[in-house]
């Protein structure tokens, strides 16, 4: 039920198990998701998705109604759902997020 | 009411631009010399910096120098390179359009090679700018799209509703042409079951297959960095936004770079190599697929940008349609359309299809892009190898 869920939240079809955020939501704030009280851990900015509800190991992520990869790990409601927690079933991501852990932004 | 510059084989340009066309790198900076003073007056440099011979470079050359936007071709070699200048002279010439080549070994060297080339440029700009316009109709524009710097809203806001403009445009009779297979992996069934004929349908499949070979044997995928930064986990996700692009008319063939889509309706670019793994990436970057767009006839080219994109291109303008509203905020300036704006609630998806309708229009209207106002004129050329498209990928209509 979106009626249950944040307003930043955007689903975009009903067979989706993921939420867009349409506005940054900020680390601290305690949001509703599908009904569930989340207090989130981090920044979740503009376009990031987060779990609608539970996803196991090894589902498929489902977006515009349709597979996007796969769960690599447990996905618990609400959080969120990205190059750390999924896979695609075509080639691998590459992305930077690793290493600007290590060595800082660069700004 | 649009006007355009008559070509002898009957197409129109909204532009009438001159090209110098360096046919090596080793020609490049005498090239870029002999445009700089006219930076201000539709002078653009494109080239190919590879000394050996390759037939997708000559093709995409040939159709940009006779493209319906180029008035003029000034070609500039250094002597020993492979390129075939005398069959591309050939075409230009044969096209109506004046060309010259400067040899700058024959010329003697840089500072001679570069006069010679200024005084053509100044005498063809100086008939060009007296040229006659005529009536121009949507239905005789052919318009591409691509995306780049994409991000989480991409698929959201910017990408549906240049989807919108393209089934305006298909509506009005335009040729309309999406791209990068690369970046429709995980769309092939749902993509295939929208062309006008079965055949069609399998070819446009067998296309993204291709790309999905290709990209795995690379190790990576059309993804950069800045995707997953901006909230794309995988090529699937992105794929689906980049395919929003394309809107709902149904997909009346599948052309490589350099065929000229033969009547209006919307068609699908397939830009990956064929045959093994040669010359690296399909796409080493963004003006790579804005130059192949261009090279099928495109007038213009909606560029659709999450992260924040600035390039325009050589020849054709570029519309940049700014899909994060966080983005449109900071780089207002760069972008012609604020498709964040959806994103926020403040238009519709129908809204801002019909702006960028409207903005395409207003290029043949005498209005400018904001790339063209602040010059960019990105360009770039190199090896690929294509086998002609097979009879299924064009159904007569």
């Amino acid at each position: 039920m979106s009626g249950d869920t944040d307003r930043r939240l955007l689903l975009l079809d009903e067979a989706d198990n993921v939420l867009v955020a349409i506005a940054r939501i900020r680390a601290g704030e305690t949001i509703r998701v599908e009904g569930v009280a989340v207090t989130m851990p981090a920044d979740l900015p503009l376009g990031h998705k987060l779990a609608r509800r539970a996803i196991a190991a090894g589902d498929r992520i489902v977006k515009y109604g349709a597979p996007i990869g796969s769960a690599t790990a447990a996905i618990a409601a609400g959080a969120h759902v990205h190059v750390h927690n999924v896979k695609s079933d075509y080639t691998p991501t590459y992305h930077l997020e690793d290493v600007r852990a290590e060595y800082g932004s660069g700004t | 009411m649009m006007r355009g510059y008559l070509r002898a084989d009957g197409r129109k340009g909204i532009r009438n631009t001159v090209v110098v066309g360096y046919l090596v790198e080793c020609a490049h900076h005498v090239a870029r010399e002999i445009a700089i003073p006219f930076r201000e007056h539709d002078v653009h440099v494109i080239g190919f910096p590879g000394c050996y011979p390759n037939s997708y470079a000559e093709t995409m050359m040939q159709r940009l120098c006779t493209h319906p936007n180029v008035g003029a071709v000034l070609l500039v070699s250094l002597g020993c390179e492979s390129f075939n200048k005398y069959k591309l002279a050939q075409i230009v010439r044969d096209s109506g359009r004046a060309v010259e080549t400067i040899v700058i070994q024959a010329t003697g060297g840089t500072r001679k090679s570069i006069a010679e080339g200024r005084a053509f440029i100044t005498a063809q700009r100086a008939l060009l700018d007296a040229m006659e316009t005529v009536p121009m109709a949507a239905s005789e524009l052919v318009i591409g799209t691509v995306c780049g710097g994409s991000d989480g809203t991409s698929g959201i806001t910017g990408n549906p509703a240049a989807g919108r403009a393209f089934d305006m445009l298909v509506e009005a009779g335009a040729a309309c042409i999406f791209e990068e297979t690369g970046e429709l992996i995980g769309c092939e069934q749902i993509m295939a079951d929208r062309a006008i004929t079965p055949d069609l349908g399998r070819e446009l499949e067998a296309s993204v297959a291709k790309a999905a070979r290709y990209y795995a044997t690379l190790g990576y995928g059309s993804f950069a960095a800045g995707n997953a930064e901006g909230g794309l986990t995988t090529i699937e996700e992105k794929s689906m936004g980049a395919y929003a692009k394309s809107g709902a008319a149904p997909i009346s063939g599948l052309i490589k770079p350099g065929d000229i889509p033969p009547r209006g309706g919307l068609y699908l670019l397939d830009v990956v190599p064929d045959g093994e793994v040669r010359f690296g990436f399909p796409n080493i970057n963004d003006n790579a697929e804005i130059a192949e767009l261009i090279a099928c006839g495109s007038h213009a080219v909606l560029f659709v940008t999450g992260r924040g994109s600035v390039v325009g291109s050589a020849i054709s303008p570029v519309i940049k349609i700014c899909a994060n509203p966080e983005t449109y905020r900071r780089m207002a300036d760069d972008m012609d359309v604020d498709a964040g704006r959806i994103m926020e609630g403040e238009a519709s998806l129908d809204e801002v299809g019909r702006e960028i309708r409207d903005v395409v229009l207003g290029l043949g209207e005498g209005r400018r892009t904001k790339s063209e106002e602040l010059g960019h004129q990105e360009f770039i050329l190199t090896y690929k190898s294509f086998e002609p498209i097979g009879p299924a990928c064009l159904p007569a209509a």
